[in-house]
């Protein structure tokens, strides 16, 4: 029954950039019990201490990546993080970092989204026609549950951010495409249905592209879903460099021998 | 009442990037952030080293006597210190370059699989992470037995 008694202050940043107004932090003393989640906290001051707070939230459970932002300095999802497991008493939001403001703790996802786009995250098959007239044309793909688990981990991926915010190198250059693009890059190179790896090399082998990574690993630190996105940018550049084993190659000669 | 801006209209908006304060504060991350941090400050060290070591040596054109009076410098307490530090941070920067060489290029980082709550990342593995270990251990018993060369008896 005390427990239902703890109070936390929670420290909002506020800003809004559109009305010019400068940076400050609001202190808000919230009541939580032990499964309150830091979205619950905030939602609690937007409904008896402040209804102005900004935030960015959607389904609650982890699963739509919206209420990204920095909890006591670290990127992480406000649904997915227990005040209890924090152990502090002061709890300080932040909008994420490496993401331009927008207001309080909102940030703009436009350029992250471009980089993602760029790397064409769909599967390029010469095999299937673009635009599909007759239904006969539809081509069916085997995969063994080996192909699928080559990449199905890095397909979980749902772009909340916290890696783009969490690396070092997106820090200090906006044309890196970042964490989550890079490994999402290595999910189609890996998917045996894709057979065009050599055009998102040719995206990624440039100045600022896929060697500016340096694996600090704080991508997968911070993911959320299991994705470890530093896995997949390591092994994307061992296939560029012709180090792993291509697993995609013998797939397709044992799929020709078959036929 | 519609008044979201698009895009464009978000002018007053500021980039939120953390530019080189993005590299400081090794610890939030873990050991990969830790070592990201000492490869860049020990590669940076060192090419200070380098430029000062050019500098030195090219005295040797201006006779014995300029060569001597260099080499004084480094006879110093603050020479003898710097001596101690391009000693750890060689070997720190060639036992972690020689593991990044590896694992950048996927090796021993696992293999994916399909992630099981609570997500634990492969690529955070110990076999890896031990490389960092190694090289801190190097680097301090180098500068160890440096210290004992340096400030040692004939120091």
């Amino acid at each position: 029954m005390g427990e239902e008694n703890k109070k936390v202050v929670l420290k909002v940043f506020r800003t809004n950039y559109n009305k010019n107004e400068s940076s400050h932090y609001d202190e808000f003393e919230v009541p939580v019990n032990r499964w309150t989640t830091v979205l619950d906290a905030l939602l609690h001051v937007k409904s008896y201490s402040d209804t102005s707070v900004g935030i960015r939230y959607s389904c609650r459970m982890a699963s739509c990546g919206s209420c990204g932002m920095k909890i006591n300095g670290r990127p992480s999802l406000a649904c997915y993080t227990k005040i209890s497991e924090l152990n502090k008493d002061v709890i300080v939001c932040e909008p994420l970092s490496n993401f331009p403001r927008i207001r309080d703790l909102v940030t703009d996802f436009s350029q992250f989204f471009d980089h993602h786009k760029k790397i064409e995250p769909f599967i390029h098959n010469d095999l299937v026609p673009l635009d599909i007239k007759d239904k006969d044309d539809l081509v069916e793909f085997e995969q063994s549950p080996k192909e699928v688990d080559d990449y199905l981990q890095f397909s979980y991926c749902i772009k909340c951010g916290l890696c783009y915010s969490a690396c070092p190198t997106v820090a200090t250059d906006p044309s890196f495409p970042g964490p989550q693009a890079l490994s999402q890059t290595y999910r189609y190179i890996a998917d045996n249905r894709d057979n065009d790896k050599s055009t998102r090399f040719n995206i990624l082998d440039e100045r600022h592209g896929i060697w500016r990574c340096h694996f600090a690993g704080s991508c997968s630190a911070v993911c959320p879903k299991g994705v470890d996105p530093a896995l997949g940018i390591q092994l994307l550049k061992g296939h560029m460099m012709g180090f792993s084993k291509n697993d995609k190659k013998v797939a397709n000669l044992r799929a020709k021998n078959k036929e | 009442m519609n008044n979201v801006p698009d895009n464009k209209d978000f002018t007053m908006t500021t980039s939120g990037r953390e530019g080189i304060r993005g590299w400081l504060n090794p610890t939030r991350y873990g050991w990969e952030r830790v070592s990201y941090w000492l490869q860049r400050l020990t590669g940076l060290g060192l090419l200070i080293y380098f430029i000062g070591h050019v500098y030195e040596t090219s005295s040797l054109t201006n006779g014995i006597n300029a060569w001597n009076s260099m080499l004084q410098l480094t006879q110093t307490l603050g020479g003898h210190l710097f001596l101690l530090f391009v000693i750890g941070a060689s070997t720190f920067h060639t036992v972690n370059g020689i593991r990044l060489i590896f694992t950048e290029s996927g090796k021993g980082l696992g293999k994916p699989g399909r992630p099981d709550y609570p997500y634990h990342a492969a690529s955070l593995n110990y076999k890896q992470k031990s490389g960092i270990w190694v090289a801190i251990l190097l680097a301090c018993i180098a500068m160890l037995y440096g210290g004992m060369v340096l400030f040692g008896q004939g120091g």
